[in-house]
């Protein structure tokens, strides 16, 4: 796509496998990377003439399946990566979509400056992170990442683009959507200002889920960022068990840990193992007995070694520890993982989450990894967030385990849905049509037709996901 | 659940290759010129098996209604190509019209189907090819030349193509059945005769392969020494 016009028939050349980040499923698809808002539209155009629907994707970090779809033309934005200003006095970052989380913090950390709100990873780019509104372990004191966002570029399925602030409301509905109305082109967003590339970082262990909980509700009030983790093996007195990380931003002025090659992560651990090699290792106790054997022994150093102190920790470090392994999805193949992510309200958070641990043990599925984190709610459209909790799962998928899995999270859901929780899409690979009715209710679900018949008048945008939860529909 | 192309699926091997994946709860695209037999195919399997009218000795409508299959299941797995003809060429033996049949169907017609599938899967770094060959096609015995060599063409084919893609994650299944009980063989008589539901078991089982499988072991005892015996003493031999 450098600048040539498009042949109007499919090409074989751009047609390949597409997988969420969790790889337990795949569709094939048209991909193609336009870098500038015409070329997007040609693509737009190709869809219409060979009647496929278009597929919105970004870096293509949700872990399920909304970020492809079979057959479709995906619009992959990864190449629209310019930033296009930087203001180092008000913080005010503009870029197109592709630009991703790395990009932002590696252009601004010098001037003193952080993303408002980071994923666990710093790859997901502008587009999908706010098709999908992420937010970060500071959701409950900063919201999430289209909080802090001034303005958008979007693209209509007819090719038209319109400008939206906070001011519209339809803002609200294009941010959240999961792609399923436009696509974002450029964003300008406001960056958060930092005296240090370091972060104060307080580690203490919890026993189980009260103690969980208690240090939640100590620190929600005086931190900068929550974030616990929890043995989804300990059951009895020890259910809930795990270590719990608050961190604040330093007050005093510190330039020299501004520096961007003070915050990248060494390549060798221990001063001469590869990292890359590292998940080949992980592989190894990527089943139950090994993952009980982990969560234990993380469990114990947690509780001895690291315990009731503070250290400091860089920005990237502390932010983004699901980069410290590269790969490391690898080692759950080759039938992937699934990424479970829930939010409940803050009254019933312990009850619905413990609930869903022993469920877990019962059906011998024990999560790998547990994360609690703290919410606020929003006022976003398809809004994740509440007053609460959520508790994010890591479930390893097999050919024999799928079927119960599935079932297992079903029983999840109902949970979460009963005490009024909701879901967040880019971590959703279980949902059915009737949870999203229930999650979103009658309001919601009218509004997001209203609005996709305005924007999306004949349905072209789409990802399998979309499909599964009944939001859009294959034309007959 | 897996998403498979059959061409020539209203009789004999392809047919019930079609009903036993349907019925595994697989989705199954089932072509032939016969569209009535499809009908058929498709009442017993409404949910799973989607049907397609299509004449082989078009090879050009194949890429059209490749990419119309594939966006009505969903995408695409695995081609079977089981399209083959052997008229009786006893009467006539160097009549051009049977031969060019043979060529038509065994080889252009699989050409066209399996190239076309070769380019989907090798950029999509997956997939299942599966060509019916045939015994016949090991050696050039006297009775069949043309028949012999559509599938002698055939086996050299599939061998270049897994070749070239096993290496991109494409699998390329060659099966060489020996007399099977369908429409084709009918009113012949041959020795060691399969049923057609019987070859269809095994094929579908083996389907992902990716390697050259003869349907019984004795046939691959047997094959195996025609197959090395020289060309002096094999024209010698009354088979």
């Amino acid at each position: 796509m450098s600048g040539r016009s498009l042949p109007i028939e499919l090409d074989y050349g751009y047609f390949e496998t597409v997988q969420g980040y969790g790889q337990s499923t795949y569709g094939q698809s048209w991909v193609y990377r336009p870098a500038r808002v015409d070329e997007i539209r040609e693509v737009l155009q190709l869809a219409k003439q060979n009647g496929r629907r278009v597929c919105l994707r970004g870096s293509g970090r949700s872990y399920g399946d909304a970020n492809y779809l079979e057959e479709s033309i995906t619009i992959d934005i990864t190449r629209m990566d310019r930033i296009l200003s930087w203001d180092r006095t008000t913080g005010i970052l503009e870029a197109e979509a592709g630009v991703t989380i790395e990009d932002m913090w590696r252009h601004v950390l010098e001037d003193g400056y952080w993303p408002p709100v980071v994923t666990g990873t710093m790859y997901p780019c502008l587009g999908g992170a706010l098709g999908m509104n992420v937010h970060g372990k500071n959701n409950y004191c900063r919201g999430t990442l289209g909080e802090h966002v001034l303005e958008i570029d979007v693209l209509n399925a007819n090719g038209e683009l319109k400008t939206l602030t906070p001011r519209d409301e339809e803002f609200f509905a294009i941010v959240s959507s999961a792609g399923l109305l436009g696509i974002i082109t450029r964003v300008k967003i406001q960056m958060h200002a930092v005296n240090s590339g370091d972060l104060k970082v307080w580690a203490e262990s919890a026993d189980d889920w009260r103690e969980q909980f208690e240090l939640f509700e100590k620190f929600e009030h005086n931190s900068d960022y929550m974030v616990s983790w929890v043995d989804c093996f300990g059951r009895g007195a020890q259910a809930g068990r795990g270590l719990f990380h608050a961190a604040w931003y330093k007050e005093t002025l510190d330039p020299k840990s501004l520096k961007e090659e003070k915050q990248d992560l060494p390549s060798l651990i221990l001063g001469f193992f590869p990292k890359s090699m590292l998940w080949k290792i992980l592989k190894k106790f990527c089943n139950r007995t090994g993952m009980r054997f982990v969560n234990w022994a993380k469990y114990v150093s947690g509780s001895t070694l690291g315990n009731n102190k503070m250290h400091d920790q860089s920005l990237v470090a502390f932010s983004f520890l699901l980069d410290y392994v590269p790969d490391w999805r690898r080692a759950y193949e080759p039938g992937g993982f699934i990424q479970y992510q829930t939010f409940v309200p803050k009254e019933h958070a312990r009850r619905v989450f413990s609930r869903q641990v022993e469920l877990q043990q019962e059906a011998k599925l024990e999560s790998f990894l547990g994360v609690l984190k703290r919410h606020r709610p929003d006022n976003f459209l398809f809004s994740h967030a509440v007053d609460g909790y959520s508790f994010a799962l890591d479930f390893k998928v097999t050919q024999k385990n799928r079927e119960r899995l599935w079932k297992l999270a079903h029983q999840m859901n109902d949970l979460v849905l009963e005490a009024g929780g909701r879901f967040y899409l880019a971590k959703d690979s279980t949902l059915r049509p009737e949870d999203v009715a229930q999650w979103l209710g009658p309001e919601k679900m009218a509004r997001y037709k209203a609005l996709k018949s305005e924007w999306d008048p004949e349905g072209i945008f789409a990802t399998a996901q979309s499909d599964r939860l009944g939001l859009t529909h294959r034309p007959r | 659940m897996e998403k498979i192309v059959i061409v020539g699926a209203s009789s004999g091997i392809g047919a019930d290759l079609a009903r036993i994946l349907a019925k595994e709860g697989h989705k199954v695209a089932a072509l032939a010129r016969r569209f009535d037999r499809l009908e058929e195919l498709r009442s017993e399997y409404p949910n799973n098996i989607f049907i397609y009218e299509h004449d082989v000795l078009q090879p050009e409508t194949v890429p059209d209604l490749m990419l119309q299959i594939g966006k009505d299941m969903d995408g695409i797995d695995t081609l079977i190509y089981s399209s083959g003809v052997m008229p009786d060429v006893s009467k006539d033996p160097y009549g051009f019209a049977n031969d060019k049949a043979m060529v038509d169907v065994n080889i252009t017609g699989a050409i066209a189907w399996i190239n076309e599938a070769a380019k989907r899967f090798e950029a999509a770094g997956r997939g299942t090819i599966v060509g019916i060959g045939s015994v016949a096609g090991v050696r050039g015995r006297g009775a069949q030349p043309v028949y012999n060599a559509s599938k002698g063409f055939l086996h050299i084919y599939l061998e270049s193509l897994r070749n070239r893609i096993a290496k991109k994650g494409v699998k390329v299944t060659t099966v060489k059945p020996g007399p099977v009980d369908t429409e084709m063989t009918k009113g012949l008589s041959m020795p060691m005769m399969m049923p057609s539901r019987t070859a269809a078991e095994i094929i579908a089982k083996n389907r992902h392969c990716g390697n050259e499988i003869y349907l019984s072991f004795k046939l691959k005892v047997i094959f195996f020494i025609l197959r090395n015996i020289p060309s002096f003493l094999f024209r010698r031999l009354k088979i």
